[in-house]
């Protein structure tokens, strides 16, 4: 349910982002809900990639070009700015090498475009510090032993990683019931329980 | 048995198309001359008014044009692809017309090398010119200009059949839509190779075999060990040990002879046997051959594959299957990358299966599902 609602959330912002007739590559298409969006209200031509062979087979129904893979490797055959814009939507954390796929996707990608949950959301902090043990949440439901979220990641792990790898941050989105979105706050990194970012290579 | 008839095409006949009578006989990819060429090929389904509902399907290596239905009402066996062709199937011949014909060099009814020669009145034997997968595919476009078929939906094809799909889309890049290409690969591995040159040596070393010049009616001991060979690439180590293990076939202990006496033994040694009632020794060494010699690359791309589909125009769909070690993953996904770097996107599945090879040929939904929701969003020309 939540997840449905925070999908409509992050997609119809990536919607707005994407300029129409954008190539677009999706990582971790899953059954390709975010790139049929794309091909319907921005007319994108997409391709997307999953490990999972059941979400490809939902994304060919749903007329979706799709490639059943594990990108964790996948990206060296793909030349330099394929792409206008590669998206990594909810699927940084759950690669195993979340710093070799960045540097991936802005190579790739002209632009690339990057949503994941903010493990320093306050409501996770004080569910660490007053529970005293790993934070679930609506968007986080996971336990420690089953989560796909091996590389969990805050706000700002992430903009100090692009200060840190030659990345440039060209817009932050923050979701959050108590940020207002676009809101460029000192604060986001607390307040925000999700964020997307538009990044793209260092010239 | 009632309800798998239900959804089948049922009684279909096999028609027969004769072209390059001499003096216009067919110029082969070596440079040889053949004709006239009889082809054997069924259709189910109903070509619409504007002629753009066909699907061609192509066959494996031991495949036929009988891809759908029975011959006869009595008969036990359907097509070779009754699963996938049907009404309401995922190749729908409800939408689709669907032509399936046996190729060049086989011996299904299409000319081959057990086929009369006109000069000699004797069957071709290995006098047959040496035929590659781009021969069986001009021969299909004949057949299909005979019907009066100038653009196709789709191609589709598993193992062999995969390889002409291929050659479809490369030698004729305006005539499909799209294609899928099954358990495929655009080059055989050196193993492959090495598979079908040993069921070659089985049938060649064979005294039965005299130097191709047998009876039509023999029966060539070598073909059935080569067709022995054959299933176990077909199958995977998993598939076997689930299938068959250790079980013996009839008896409780060992019998300390050297009969069949595994439960896998038996039935290779039946399927061997069998093959030999149905399948031309000198048509395996011409079929096998041709395989061997594909290499897209070499022929369309000066070695690149990325140059080689750059030609290509349709669009593309492969599939793959885990456990298949004769046509691994590896080469769809080859395939797959070099369509990325040229620029096109093609859909690919790799499908989790224990069974080998023959996957392609066994139930699976979500193969059923990948094909029959590619099919239904080919849009018309002019769609990347």
């Amino acid at each position: 349910m939540y997840k449905e609602l925070y999908k409509t959330t992050t997609f119809t912002e990536i919607a707005r982002i994407v300029e129409p007739g954008s190539r677009v590559l999706d990582l971790g298409c899953g059954d390709g809900a975010l790139l049929d969006l794309l091909e319907k209200v921005k007319k994108v031509s997409g391709l997307g990639i999953d490990i999972d062979e059941e979400a490809v087979v939902g994304a060919l129904e749903r007329g979706i070009t799709a490639v059943c893979e594990d990108f964790d490797s996948a990206l060296t055959h793909y030349k330099k700015s394929m792409y206008d814009y590669v998206i990594l939507s909810q699927t940084l954390q759950v690669v195993k090498r979340p710093d070799h796929l960045l540097s991936e996707i802005v190579r790739v990608g002209k632009k690339a475009i990057v949503t994941f949950p903010n493990f320093a959301y306050y409501r996770v902090r004080l569910r660490l510090m007053f529970g005293g043990r790993m934070p679930k949440s609506k968007i986080l439901p996971w336990e420690w032993f089953n989560t796909p979220n091996i590389h969990l990641l805050t706000i700002n792990d992430f903009r100090n990683f692009c200060r840190t790898h030659g990345i440039r941050i060209l817009k932050a989105v923050y979701f959050g019931s108590k940020v207002r979105r676009r809101a460029v706050s000192l604060l986001s990194n607390l307040l925000s329980e999700e964020a997307l970012f538009v990044i793209e290579r260092k010239k | 048995m009632a309800k798998k008839r239900e959804a089948s095409v049922g009684v279909v006949e096999p028609q027969k198309f004769t072209f390059a009578r001499p003096p216009h006989e067919l110029v082969l990819e070596s440079g040889q001359k053949i004709g006239p060429i009889t082809v054997t090929y069924e259709t189910y389904g109903t070509l619409n008014a504007a002629k753009d509902n066909a699907i061609l399907v192509v066959h494996a290596l031991s495949g036929d044009a009988h891809a759908a239905g029975f011959h006869k009402k009595t008969d036990k066996k359907s097509g070779w692809w009754d699963i996938m062709i049907g009404p309401g199937k995922p190749v729908d011949t409800t939408r689709f017309f669907v032509v399936c014909s046996n190729v060049l060099g086989g011996c299904k009814g299409t000319t081959g090398p057990s086929s009369i020669n006109p000069k000699t009145g004797k069957p071709y034997g290995i006098s047959f010119p040496v035929v590659t997968i781009g021969d069986m595919v001009t021969v299909q476009k004949h057949l299909l200009d005979h019907l009066g078929i100038q653009k196709l939906h789709s191609v589709i094809g598993g193992s062999m059949g995969g390889m002409q799909v291929l050659e479809w889309v490369l030698q004729y890049p305006d005539i499909s839509k799209s294609a899928i290409v099954v358990a495929s690969c655009a080059a055989l591995s050196a193993q492959a190779i090495a598979f079908d040159a040993v069921g070659r040596n089985a049938i060649t070393a064979d005294p039965a075999w005299k130097n191709g010049k047998y009876a039509g009616n023999a029966r060539i001991p070598g073909l059935a060990v080569a067709r022995m060979l054959g299933h176990i690439t077909y199958l995977s180590e998993a598939g076997m040990r689930e299938r068959f293990g250790r079980t013996l076939y009839e008896n409780d202990d060992y019998s300390y002879e050297f009969k069949d006496e595994f439960a896998i033994e038996t039935y290779l040694a039946y399927k061997g046997s069998t093959f030999l009632d149905r399948f031309d020794a000198n048509s395996y060494l011409y079929v096998t051959k041709a395989m061997d010699y594909y290499d897209v690359a070499a022929q369309y791309g000066k070695g690149s594959l990325e140059k080689a589909f750059s030609r290509v125009k349709a669009k593309m769909m492969f599939v793959s299957f885990t456990s298949d070690w004769l046509f691994p993953p590896r080469q769809s996904i080859e395939m797959v990358h070099a369509f990325q770097k040229s620029g096109k996107d093609a859909a690919y599945l790799n499908i989790d299966t224990a069974y080998g090879h023959d996957s392609f040929l066994l139930p699976c939904d979500r193969l059923f599902r990948g094909i029959r929701n590619f099919l239904l969003h080919v849009k018309d020309s002019g769609e990347a």
